[in-house]
């Protein structure tokens, strides 16, 4: 049963699709070199072909904005792979075993590994192999393998109850088939949805491990460090850190509200259901 | 509740167990040996061997490691390869820091989320309510170093009330201390305040439809009033769990406050470790930060049982 299309899932798509826009027109064209440093437009004042004026650096803060988009769905999509790639076998495992202390280990391991948030796992991958974007996509993932192993092993077990996973059974379906064709589509719906939460806190995770100097390194534009170099031309330039600031704050609303409203068209029986962080 | 205390205690003991493991794994496999990093590329194999007996790295790495967790037990972390100065004491001196900002920013949240939550909730159907509704989904999309910028801009800028960093100690000049926390605790308390809301206004709305809370209205007790007495202690048992969880993430949001504001704390202190590439600090830092998220999950756990007996058998 299909919900109604919501107002959030709409507003939510359109503030999603701006963003994964901005990206894709980056990589053809920008208004201006976004990495490039230019003393002549340093702090110039929006117009004239700087939409949102320059930095200190002289960098046009528009073409800045564009490149960054890139740096955030790129760290979002490797990120949330990693988690829903480790996180959902896991969680099916857990969810379709009759082994119960196997069940309770992948649980447990689970609440282990929820005890290393991102930002800690990045700051120890950054103190050993130096920081950069792919030990902040490793540090954000692996932090988010829980909340996808939870997600799937819940819906797995309200999947197993069903009288079809039991109809399989009795036709002599083993459990890799029962898993492949019964329980993953069944349970996709909530894995959409958790995805699209998850992107959100990955977007969170990115920008405070750029602002903080542990994510993606200069001169590659990121929200984050635009927002970090921003931070000291407060009481003079603050365009500077509105722009970036406002970036992210649309960018995690924008998939915040499609999870909700994917959430809710795609099986309003679960609107009660809440996915856990 | 004897026995799931009990239980719950050795899950918890086992989790910092296998954590340190973790922790000291990681950092141990680092290329480089803190010896030769601290005498430099000319250094003889004897000075080297020497150093090497004084740091304890000569030894098998779980001899090392025994050591080392031991040693957290009573507080003593280590000395650091790089300063030579013991890092228990810097972690209790900070730790401080960051426990005052994370409970001021933890006391924020409930203070902003607890009334609006259930003002929400009540007037669920008025546009009142859903204007808060609508703010808190907004302020979920906001970091707290973002919510901590833009207070900076609002309060320290433009009306020149607050100041925009720094730290003065309680003992140095409470006003001051005060003053220089209020806008870190703020940040904290709007994002996670923000997220709090929508858990109490449905847990409000939860109990709001049970009966009992009808037959305290039919006892002739007014809406806020019934609620107030038999509403809140039940609505509060989903609002905890969530508190819990929200308490480990105000402490890693607290690193990076601490780097806004400019505040002496934990986070600031594992920043300046990473900097200085002073490992035995970072690892000290960042087991006690992931001690402190475990033990908080282990609160939550009983808290929960105690405030809901019928959760007990459940796990």
């Amino acid at each position: 049963m299909k919900g109604r299309v919501n107002a959030g899932l709409i507003a939510g798509g359109v503030l999603v699709g701006l963003v994964v826009a901005m990206a894709l027109v980056s990589f053809v064209w920008t208004p201006h070199d976004p990495e490039l440093v230019d003393a002549a437009n340093k702090l110039r004042e929006p117009g004239d072909g700087y939409l949102l004026g320059a930095d200190k650096f002289g960098r046009d803060t528009f073409s800045q904005l564009m490149v960054g988009a890139r740096t955030t769905l790129y760290v979002g999509i490797v990120a949330v792979g990693i988690a829903a790639l480790i996180g959902t076998p896991l969680g099916v495992i857990a969810g379709m075993t009759r082994l119960r202390w196997l069940s309770e280990l992948v649980m447990r391991v689970n609440d282990l590994v929820f005890a290393f948030p991102a930002l800690l796992l990045a700051v120890m991958l950054g103190a050993v192999y130096g920081a950069g974007t792919l030990t902040a996509m490793i540090a954000i993932g692996v932090a988010t393998v829980p909340a996808f192993a939870r997600v799937a092993r819940a819906a797995t077990m309200q999947v197993m109850v069903t009288d079809y996973i039991l109809a399989a059974r009795a036709a002599g379906r083993r459990r890799l088939p029962v898993a492949f064709r019964h329980v993953l589509p069944n349970i996709g719906s909530m894995l959409i949805v958790q995805a699209s939460v998850s992107f959100a806190i990955a977007i969170l995770a990115e920008a405070a491990l750029s602002f903080l100097g542990f994510g993606t390194r200069p001169p590659t534009p990121s929200w984050g460090r635009m927002l970090q170099e921003s931070q000291e031309l407060l009481f003079s330039t603050p365009r500077l850190a509105l722009w970036p600031g406002l970036a992210i704050a649309l960018a995690v609303l924008g998939f915040n509200l499609l999870g909700d409203g994917l959430r809710d068209y795609l099986d309003p029986k679960l609107r009660r259901i809440r996915a856990e962080r | 509740m004897i026995l799931y205390l009990l239980k719950r205690t050795a899950v918890f003991l086992v989790s910092t167990a296998v954590a340190g493991v973790l922790v000291f794994a990681f950092m141990a496999v680092l290329p480089g040996d803190p010896a030769e990093v601290a005498l430099g590329v000319n250094a003889t194999p004897e000075a080297l061997a020497e150093l090497r007996r004084q740091f304890g790295t000569d030894r098998p790495p779980v001899a090392q490691f025994l050591d080392w967790f031991g040693g957290l037990a009573t507080g003593d972390f280590g000395t650091s390869y790089v300063t030579s100065a013991p890092i228990g004491p810097q972690i209790s001196d900070r730790l401080g820091v960051t426990v005052v900002l994370v409970g001021g920013g933890m006391l924020a949240a409930l203070l902003i989320a607890v009334p609006a939550g259930t003002f929400a909730a009540v007037h669920h159907r008025n546009p009142l309510g859903v204007v808060i509704s609508a703010f808190s989904q907004v302020g979920i999309a906001i970091p707290a170093f973002l919510a901590g910028i833009l207070l900076v801009f609002v309060f320290a800028v433009q009306a020149q009330a607050l100041p925009s960093g720094g730290y003065v100690p309680l003992a140095e000049d409470p006003v001051e201390w005060f003053r220089s926390l209020l806008l870190p605790w703020l940040s904290l308390g709007l994002v996670q305040g923000a997220v709090l809301t929508r858990y109490v206004r449905s847990a409000v709305l939860d109990v709001m439809r049970e009966d009992y809370l009808r037959t305290a209205r039919a006892k002739g007790r007014g809406r806020m009033g019934a609620l107030w007495r038999h509403g809140l202690r039940n609505a509060a048992v989903p609002v905890v769990t969530v508190l819990g969880l929200q308490l480990a993430t105000l402490l890693i949001g607290a690193v990076v406050v601490e780097r806004v504001f400019v505040i002496p704390g934990l986070g600031d202190l594992l920043l300046n470790g990473v900097a200085a590439r002073d490992l035995l600090l970072v690892q000290g830092v960042v087991m006690v930060l992931v001690a402190a998220v475990l033990l908080i999950n282990f609160v939550v756990d009983v808290a929960y049982a105690a405030l809901d007996p019928r959760l007990r058998g459940a796990r």
